[in-house]
């Protein structure tokens, strides 16, 4: 019954293949970010770029807020709660969230122990840096990984880091032999049939998204064309100066990433993006959090 | 034989490799320039409808898949394929392609929890494994539309014409039942 359970879990992931998942704040927001395309939104009382402003603990949000959100929209719902916080997955669980991402985004409530994500019924996203994280949430129980990124900053080079990283390890992985595999997953603590599901298929067991950082059609084609199987935008819809056009752009271009005119076409008279902030002006790094 | 899959979000991947292990060539359709050539059936996979539904109007594709399939073109929707060729969504305003005389219902089966699997009939071809994620149902068909399958007493698959349909995804599973059937409907148009 478990197993089922992961598996479709597991499938949910596969039917958001080729979409972009937006941050949104209030009904209004994931309306639009629904009329815009989007193939779920993730439900939080403050993007990343603001709680990175804000500073201080940041939570799990307000469950009316999420209701109120799960009652505009008719795709999936997603929440984030706090790395190791099982109860606030416990409560999100228990308003029949679609997805709960255990998110680097908000402040971990453990610094050791992720959250045993094989207890809960609903599914689980995390973030991860290289394979070895990806393997070890897939083995606690996460269906879908995004890469971490460096949400809130509207840069994408952490985001591209955290996917060559992977897809290059993923490369490494395919090309080694038997006895190469038990060395590497000792080295990644990773679980041995794991590193055999990635030896022979050169992916991962679950759906791969890229988050964090992205903020144009080009950055979206661009993560897409990394490898990754589907984009989450956070700050990049709603900070920006035309969330609706920009959201749908970023839709589209996800379709066609390989379409080079018409990308161009795409990434005209957006209005501003997010101002953004580089990886040398931030001081609070939230891909550190857990490992 | 050559099978168009529609590529513009979801679960695609999946059917072309159903399709290959089938030994059928495949082809994804993402905008208009890739319906331009000739091809002999069409998938509209698993996916958010509205999305699909979205960008199958935006890019220009939803006059001429309309066009192909009420001239006789093999179509099998999966999911949200099978909202976009329903000619009724009872819980939703849109009505996308409207092509197959039936009524469904989307999100029938309620969030990610009530998702689930089962094993039934499909048609006279036996017992198939099903997985309903966030599954629509049929609520209603009209004239000429064939039920080949149910599940607790709700219809989950059916075909009229040269239109089949599935609430369930066969493309998640390794029984190639479905996708057999719909070759066979190829082949034979």
């Amino acid at each position: 019954m478990k197993n089922e359970r992961f598996e479709l879990n597991k499938n949910l992931a596969q039917m958001l293949k080729g979409g972009v998942i937006m941050d949104v704040t209030t009904p209004e927001q994931a309306k639009i970010a629904e009329a815009a395309g989007a193939c779920a939104v993730m439900a939080l009382e403050r993007i990343p770029a603001d709680i990175r402003a804000a500073g201080g603990v940041s939570r799990m949000s307000d469950p009316k807020m999420i209701k109120g959100i799960q009652n505009a929209v008719t795709i999936p719902v997603m929440a984030k709660c706090r790395i190791g916080h099982f109860a606030e997955a416990q409560i999100l669980q228990a308003i029949e969230i679609d997805y709960i991402d255990e998110s680097e985004v908000l402040s971990p409530a453990d610094d050791k122990y992720h959250i045993d994500k094989t207890a809960f019924r609903v599914p689980f996203v995390c973030g991860a840096r290289d394979l070895g994280e990806a393997l070890r949430r897939i083995n606690e129980g996460a269906a879908m990984i995004r890469t971490k990124g460096e949400p809130g900053t509207g840069d994408v080079v952490q985001a591209v880091r955290h996917m060559r990283i992977m897809q290059s390890e993923i490369r490494r992985f395919g090309s080694m032999s038997a006895d190469e595999l038990y060395e590497a997953a000792k080295e990644l603590a990773v679980p041995y049939d794991l590193a055999v599901y990635v030896h022979e298929n050169k992916k991962l067991p679950v759906v791969n998204f890229a988050a964090g950082g992205v903020a144009t059609p080009a950055d979206a084609a661009l993560m897409m064309q990394l490898g990754a199987e589907g984009v989450f935008v956070g700050s990049g819809i709603f900070k920006s100066g035309n969330p609706e056009k920009r959201a749908a752009a970023i839709v589209k271009a996800v379709t066609n990433y390989e379409d080079a005119d018409m990308l161009a076409e795409l990434s005209e008279d957006l209005g501003e993006a997010m101002v953004g902030i580089n990886e040398h002006e931030i001081e609070l790094i939230m891909e550190e959090r857990g490992k | 034989m050559k099978i168009g899959i529609l590529a513009l979000q979801g679960a695609f991947v999946e059917h072309e490799k159903m399709l290959g292990g089938l030994g059928a060539e495949t082809f994804e359709i993402r905008q208009k320039r890739d319906i331009e050539r000739a091809f002999d059936g069409l998938i509209i996979p698993g996916g958010e409808s509205t999305v699909q539904g979205k960008l199958l109007a935006e890019l220009g594709l939803t006059e001429k898949i309309k066009a192909l399939i009420n001239g006789g073109l093999p179509v099998f929707g999966t999911c949200a394929g099978l909202l976009l060729l329903a000619k009724c969504i009872e819980n939703d305003e849109h009505v996308y392609l409207g092509t197959m005389d039936i009524t469904a219902v989307r999100n029938a089966y309620g969030r990610q929890l009530g998702s689930f699997s089962a094993a039934a009939g499909f048609g006279d071809m036996g017992e198939v494994p099903m997985t309903f994620i966030r599954a629509p149902y049929i609520s209603g068909v009209g004239d000429g539309v064939e039920i080949l399958s149910e599940v607790g007493g709700r219809i989950v698959a059916a075909r009229q014409n040269n239109m089949l349909v599935t609430a369930f995804h066969p493309e998640l599973n390794d029984n190639k039942t479905v996708h057999s059937a719909f070759l066979d409907m190829v082949r034979a148009s």
